[in-house]
C-alpha cells in the first residue's frame, strides 16, 4: 500500500529576477501513518518551499513538477478550492517561529476553534470544549483561561505548544513541523519533540520535521533525509544515516554538531563548520551541488550530475565517490586541515 | 511535560476585569481634564490671533454712516467691551466662558450660543455624512486595491486616489456644482431642503435624522438629496487619503507569518482578509481616519459657502469676515472640542481592536 504522503521527483521553481530557478530539484520522500520523517539542510536548501509545495501555497509565479500523492490523490494539481478543503484538515503547519505565527491580536480560542468550526462543523460550544482539551493535551496550564488570553501573554515554548494545538485543531493526518523548535532554548525544544512524538503514538499522526540541525532530528525522526540545494543527498533510516553517514555533506552537518556526551574525545567535541556556504538560487553548480565544498571531490563531481541511488535496505545516497568509511569513524580527507 | 515550561508566566487572564474597568475611568478623566485645558489654551491663541488681525471690528460692523459718528462707534466699542484693555477683556471672557456664556455676536445680534445651537448640527450632519462615506468607500475599497495588488482594479484604483487627493477642493466643488446642479439639473445646488418645504421638528437639529423622526419622508427625501453634493465633494479627498493608506496598511500585514499561517489553516480568503488583515491594519487606519476628520471640517468652510449650507463652516466664514470676535472665539473652542473628542475616540478605538493596548 501506498504511504499516506509521496514525494517523487519532486521539482519547484521559483521566479527571481533571473527568470524560473530550481529551489526544490528531483526531491523524493515517503511519509507513512504514525511516522515522523525528518527534512534537513542548510539555509536556503529549500526545505521549506517543500512543506510550501504540499499546502499549495508557494509564491506567486512558482511553477512545480513532478509528483506528490497524499492519500492516493495528486497535490500538485488541485483545485483552490479543494486545496483550501485540505489545509488544516488533512494537512496543517506548524512554522518556524510561534512569536510571528500566531495572530497578536485575536484570543487563542478564535486561532484555536476557527478552523476547526470551519472544517469540522462544530458549534462553538464544541469546539470550545474540544480546544480546551487539546490545549491540556500540549500541556498548557489553565487552557479554559487560556482561550480568552493573546499569544502575547505566553512564553516562546507556550506559544509553539499553542501554534501545535493550532495545527492539531481540526485533526489532520499529517503534520509538517518547519523549525518546531529553532526559536526555543534546548529543554523547551526537548518538550516540543517529546510532544511530537506522543501525538504520533497517539493518533497516529504522520509528522515531517524539517530542520537545519540534524540534533533535534536523533531524537524523534524515524527517517532522515539531508537536502543541499534543493536536491536529495542522502536519505534513510535515522540510526544508518546519523550513525554512518555516506553523503560528505551528512557528514559535514554532524561534524557541527556540539558532542558532549564525546567530551572525551578532542577530535568531537570541536565543532567543524563545512567550509564555504551553500549556493544561493540559480547559483547551483553543475554536477555535484556540494563539490566546491566538498574535501572529498573528485573530477567527475564537477561535470556529473549524481543521482540518488540505493546503496543498502530503505538508504538513497546521491554521491557515486561514495567515500566515507562504513564503520561511522571519523575519515581523514587527503588534505584536510587536522 | 519538561518542568522548565510550567515554571513559565501564566496568561493573566481576560481583559474587562473590574480592575480595568477602572483604569479605564481614571484615563477617560485624565484625558478630559486635559481637554478642558486644551479648550481654554486655544481661546488664548484665538483671542490674540484675531488682535493681530488689522482691522477694526467696529469699522466691519457699522455701517459707513456709524462709522463716521464718534458716539456710535463709542457705543458699539462699549457694549462688546472692546474699550478695556486686552488683558481684562480676555479676562471678562474667559469668567463668562466658564459659566457656559460665549457672548454675543457682533453680527447677528443673537447669543454666540444660540447661533452655534443653530449651525453645529447642519455641519454635524454634513461631516458624519462625509467621514461614513469615506470609511466605508475609501477603507472598501483599500482592502480592494491590496487583495488585487498590482492587477488591474488596483492599478485603476490608483489613479482614483490619486485623483482624490490631488484635485483641490474649492475645483471639485465648483466642478461638481456645475455639472450635477447646472448642467444636469439632477441634483440641488445648495441649502438644506427645498424652498417648498418646513423644516421637521427640531430634535436633533439634523434635518435628515428629525425627518426620519417625525415620519416626514417627503421632507427626509429632500434632506438627503440636498446632502448628496456637498457631502460627496467633502468626502473625495477622504476617501483617497483612507484608500491609500488602507491598501498601504494591508500590504504591511499581508506579508506576514500569521497571515500565511491563517491560509495554512485553509479559511476561506474572505476570512483571512477580514479577520487575519484587516483588523490588526485597523489599528492604523483609525489614526488615518481621526486625521482624515480633522481635514474633513476644515473643508466645511469652503463646501458650505459654495453650496450655501447654514452649518459651523459658513458662520466662521461670515465671523472671520467681519472680525465678529466672540463669534471666532466660539466657532475655535467648538472645533477645539472636536478635535479633543476625536482624538480620545481613537485613543479608546485603539484599545478596542488591540488587546495588547487594552492590557497594558
Ligand atoms: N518568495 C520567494 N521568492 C523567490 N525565492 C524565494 C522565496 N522564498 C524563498 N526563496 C528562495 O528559495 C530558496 C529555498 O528557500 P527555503 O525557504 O525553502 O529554504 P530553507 O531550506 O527553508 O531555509 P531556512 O533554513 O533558511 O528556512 C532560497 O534560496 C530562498 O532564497
Ligand atoms: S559526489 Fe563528489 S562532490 Fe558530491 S559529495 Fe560526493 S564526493 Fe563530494
Ligand atoms: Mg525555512
Amino acid at each position: 500500500m501506498e504511504p499516506l504522503l509521496r514525494v517523487e521527483d519532486l521539482r519547484v521553481e521559483l521566479p527571481t529576477r533571473r527568470g524560473l530557478r530550481p529551489a526544490v530539484d528531483g526531491l523524493s520522500f515517503d511519509v507513512a501513518e504514525g511516522e515522523i520523517v525528518g527534512i534537513a539542510g542548510e539555509s536556503g536548501s529549500g526545505k521549506t518551499m517543500t512543506a510550501m509545495t504540499l499546502l499549495g501555497l508557494l509564491p506567486h509565479g512558482a511553477r512545480t513538477s513532478g509528483s506528490a500523492r497524499f492519500d492516493g490523490r495528486e497535490l500538485l494539481t488541485l483545485g483552490r478550492r479543494q486545496l483550501r478543503d485540505l489545509r488544516g484538515r488533512q494537512i496543517a503547519m506548524v512554522s518556524q517561529d510561534p512569536s510571528t505565527a500566531l495572530h497578536p491580536i485575536l484570543p487563542v480560542g478564535t486561532q484555536v476553534t476557527e478552523h476547526m468550526r470551519h472544517h469540522l462543523g462544530l458549534s462553538k460550544s464544541a469546539a470550545r470544549a474540544e480546544a480546551v482539551e487539546l490545549l491540556a493535551t500540549v500541556r498548557i496550564p489553565d487552557p479554559e483561561r487560556a482561550l480568552g488570553a493573546y499569544p502575547g501573554q505566553f512564553s516562546g515554548g507556550m506559544r509553539q505548544r499553542i501554534a501545535i494545538a493550532v495545527a492539531l485543531a481540526a485533526r489532520p493526518r499529517l503534520l509538517l513541523a518547519d523549525e518546531p523548535t529553532t526559536a526555543l532554548d534546548v529543554t523547551v525544544q526537548a518538550g516540543i519533540l517529546r510532544l511530537l512524538d506522543r501525538l504520533r503514538r497517539e493518533r497516529g499522526l504522520a509528522v515531517l520535521v524539517i530542520t537545519h540541525d540534524l540534533g533535534v532530528m536523533s531524537a524523534v525522526a524515524d527517517r532522515v533525509a539531508v537536502m543541499y540545494a534543493g536536491r536529495l543527498a542522502e536519505s534513510g533510516p535515522r540510526a544508518q544515516v546519523l550513525a554512518t553517514p555516506r553523503h560528505p555533506y551528512t557528514r559535514g552537518l554532524l561534524d557541527a554538531l556540539p558532542h558532549p556526551e564525546a567530551a572525551d574525545d578532542p577530535a568531537r567535541v570541536a565543532l567543524r563548520p563545512i567550509p564555504g556556504s551553500p549556493p544561493s538560487l540559480g547559483d547551483v553548480p553543475a554536477g555535484c551541488p556540494f563539490h566546491p565544498r566538498c574535501a572529498f571531490a573528485v573530477p567527475a563531481c564537477a561535470t556529473d550530475r549524481p543521482e540518488p541511488v540505493p546503496v543498502a535496505a530503505g538508504h538513497l545516497l546521491a554521491c557515486p565517490p561514495d567515500p566515507l568509511p562504513r564503520d561511522g569513524a571519523a575519515p581523514v580527507p587527503e588534505g584536510a586541515p587536522a | 511535560m519538561s518542568s522548565a515550561d510550567s515554571a513559565l508566566p501564566v496568561p493573566v487572564g481576560r481583559p474587562r476585569t473590574r480592575a480595568s474597568r477602572r483604569d479605564l475611568w481614571r484615563f477617560l478623566a485624565k484625558r478630559l481634564v486635559a481637554g478642558a485645558f486644551l479648550c481654554v489654551g486655544i481661546t488664548l491663541v484665538s483671542f490674540v490671533l484675531t488682535q493681530l488681525v488689522p482691522g477694526d471690528p467696529a469699522a466691519a460692523n457699522l455701517g459707513n454712516r456709524a462709522v463716521e459718528d464718534p458716539a456710535a462707534v463709542a457705543a458699539f466699542r462699549a457694549q462688546y467691551g472692546l474699550d478695556k484693555p486686552l488683558p481684562v477683556q480676555y479676562a471678562v471672557y474667559l469668567g463668562k466662558l466658564v459659566r457656559g456664556d460665549l457672548g454675543e455676536s457682533q453680527q447677528s445680534h443673537r447669543t454666540v450660543k444660540a447661533d452655534l445651537a443653530e449651525y453645529i448640527p447642519a455641519t454635524f450632519e454634513l461631516a458624519l455624512f462625509a467621514i461614513v462615506l469615506s470609511l466605508l468607500v475609501g477603507v472598501t475599497l483599500g482592502v480592494v486595491a491590496a487583495v488585487f495588488r498590482d492587477r488591474w482594479p488596483d492599478q485603476v484604483l490608483r489613479v482614483v486616489s490619486l485623483a482624490g487627493v490631488s484635485m483641490p477642493t474649492f475645483w471639485i466643488a465648483l466642478l461638481a456644482f456645475f455639472v450635477f446642479f447646472y448642467k444636469l439639473g439632477w441634483l440641488p445646488g445648495g441649502g438644506r431642503l427645498g424652498p417648498a418645504l418646513t423644516p421637521p421638528p427640531r430634535t436633533t437639529g439634523m434635518f435628515t435624522v428629525d425627518a426620519a423622526l417625525a415620519g416626514q419622508w417627503g421632507v427626509l427625501g429632500s434632506a438627503l438629496e440636498h446632502l448628496v453634493l456637498p457631502g460627496l465633494v467633502l468626502a473625495t479627498y477622504t476617501v483617497g487619503m483612507l484608500l491609500r493608506f488602507t491598501r498601504a496598511s494591508m500590504l504591511e500585514i499581508l506579508g506576514n507569518d500569521y497571515v500565511r499561517a491563517a491560509r495554512a489553516k485553509g479559511l476561506p480568503e474572505r476570512v483571512v482578509v477580514v479577520r487575519h488583515v484587516l483588523r490588526p491594519a485597523l489599528i492604523s487606519i483609525i489614526t488615518v481616519a481621526g486625521l482624515a476628520f480633522g481635514s474633513l471640517l476644515s473643508g466645511t468652510v469652503l463646501v458650505e459657502t459654495i453650496y450655501s449650507w447654514p452649518g459651523l463652516g459658513q458662520y466662521a466664514y461670515t465671523s472671520a469676515k467681519n472680525l465678529d470676535l466672540p463669534a471666532i472665539m466660539g466657532v475655535s473652542v467648538v472645533v477645539a472640542a472636536v478635535y479633543i473628542a476625536i482624538n480620545l475616540l481613537v485613543d479608546l478605538l485603539y484599545g478596542v481592536i488591540d488587546p495588547r493596548i487594552r492590557l497594558s
